[in-house]
C-alpha cells in the first residue's frame, strides 16, 4: 500500500525518519495491522507458524490522543478533537519488541498487532508471516478502499465539462 | 533501546499502593514502607525507586537522572513517558544514587512550596546503618531511622534544609523494595 495514503489522519504530521530497509517494512506492516481487526488477525494466524511466548511490556492500554487538523491545508493547526486509542508493547522470547498503537478499545487487537509486529521482525518468521496474514491483510484493505474510491468516483461532476457545454450552446 | 523489561503489572492499582506507600512514608518519617515489590527494573535501579517515578513521573513532569542511571534511562523514558532533563537546579523530580547539593535544587517559593524538588535516593541499606534521630511533626516521640549509604555531615546538611522550611527539598530514601521519607519539615540528628 502507498505510505502517503491520503486516508491517514497525520498528514500534517511532522517528518517522520527516513523510509529505508527495515523502517520502511515495518511502517507498512504497523499500518496494516492498525487497521485490521482481531477476529480477522486471529483467523489467518490460524494457518501461520506458531508465534513465539511473548511477556507484556506495557498494555494493553486505552488512552486519548488529539488529533490535530489545518483548515485549508495552509491555516493554522488546531486541535479536531481527541481519539480512542489502545497501545500494547511485547517483548518476544527471541528478544524483538513490539509495539501497536490502534484505534478504539480492542485491547486484543493492539495485542496481537504488538506480537506480530516483534515476530515479523525475526528474520526466520518474516517471509512466512508476511505472506500469510500481512499480504491478505493489504489486500482486504485496498479492496475495500478502491471500493469506496470507485463509489465516491461515480459520483463525481466534471465541472470543466460542464462549463464547456455552456459555451458551446 | 533496553526496555526490555516490563513496568507495573496492573498499572492503577500498583500505583495506588505505591502512591499511598510514599503518603504514609512522609506522613510519619522514618517509618519502613514497602514499594515496587515484585517489580524488576533495570539496574541499577531499585524497585522502590522505580515504583516511585512509575507512580509520580509522567509526560509533564521534569525529571532529572544522576548520570550513574544511564543504565536504566531508556526503560524510565518508556514507561513513564518523559525525557530526563539535562539541569537539576528547575527539575521537580531527581533521581540519585548519593546525595546530591541539596542547596542546588528548587526550594519553592514562600508563596509556592510545592514547587521544590523531591530527592528519590538510592542509598545502600535501610533499616542497617548508622541511626539518625528524628523528631517533628508526625513524630508523638522521636523516632530512630538506620540508614546505611549517607554522608557523614548529612546531619548538618539537612539542617540547613530544614532552616528554609516551609521552603526546601524532600527525601525519599530507597533501597531494594523498601521506603522512607524524610520532609523537610523533620529535625535530623546524628
Amino acid at each position: 500500500m502507498p505510505d502517503n495514503d491520503p486516508s491517514t489522519p497525520f498528514a500534517h504530521a511532522p517528518a517522520a525518519p527516513p523510509d529505508t530497509g527495515l523502517h520502511a517494512a515495518r511502517r507498512r506492516w504497523m499500518s496494516v495491522l492498525a487497521r485490521a481487526g482481531a477476529d480477522e488477525i486471529a483467523a489467518l494466524l490460524g494457518g501461520a507458524p506458531t508465534l513465539p511466548e511473548h511477556v507484556r511490556l506495557r498494555g494493553p492500554e486505552a488512552g486519548l490522543v488529539m488529533l490535530r487538523g489545518r483548515a485549508g491545508g495552509g491555516g493554522a493547526a488546531f486541535n479536531l478533537g481527541e481519539m480512542t486509542v489502545t497501545r500494547c508493547t511485547v517483548r518476544v522470547a527471541d528478544g524483538h519488541v513490539g509495539h501497536a498503537y490502534v484505534a478504539g478499545r480492542d485491547a486484543r487487537q493492539a495485542e496481537l498487532a504488538a506480537l506480530l509486529d516483534a515476530a515479523l521482525q525475526d528474520p526466520a518468521r518474516h517471509d512466512a508471516l508476511q505472506a500469510m496474514v500481512i499480504a491478505p491483510l493489504a489486500a482486504r484493505q485496498r479492496a475495500a478502499r478502491d471500493g469506496i474510491a470507485r463509489r465516491a468516483a461515480a459520483t463525481r461532476v466534471d465541472f470543466f465539462t460542464m462549463a464547456t457545454m455552456r459555451t458551446d450552446s | 533501546m533496553s526496555i526490555d523489561l516490563p513496568g507495573f503489572a496492573d498499572p492503577v492499582l500498583e500505583s495506588q499502593a505505591c502512591f499511598r506507600a510514599v503518603l504514609d512514608a512522609l506522613a510519619r518519617p522514618g517509618t519502613l514502607h514497602e514499594a515496587g515489590v515484585g517489580l524488576v527494573p533495570p539496574a541499577p535501579l531499585a524497585s522502590a525507586a522505580a515504583a516511585v517515578l512509575l507512580t509520580l513521573v509522567d509526560g509533564e513532569t521534569q525529571l532529572w537522572m544522576a548520570p550513574e542511571f544511564a543504565a536504566s534511562r531508556d526503560w524510565v523514558n518508556f514507561h513513564c513517558g518523559t525525557v530526563p532533563v539535562a539541569a537539576a537546579d528547575t527539575a521537580a523530580f531527581v533521581l540519585a544514587a548519593g546525595l546530591p547539593d541539596l542547596a542546588a535544587l528548587a526550594a519553592g517559593s514562600d508563596e509556592q512550596p510545592d514547587t521544590s524538588a523531591t530527592v528519590i535516593l538510592q542509598v545502600a541499606a535501610l533499616g542497617r546503618g548508622r541511626r539518625l534521630r528524628l523528631s517533628g511533626p508526625g513524630l508523638r516521640v522521636p523516632a530512630a531511622l538506620a540508614v546505611d549509604g549517607l554522608a557523614e555531615d548529612f546531619p548538618e546538611v539537612w539542617a540547613a534544609n530544614h532552616a528554609l522550611f516551609p521552603r526546601g527539598v524532600d527525601l525519599l530514601l530507597c533501597c531494594g523494595s523498601t521506603l522512607a521519607a524524610l520532609p523537610r519539615s523533620v529535625r535530623v540528628e546524628g
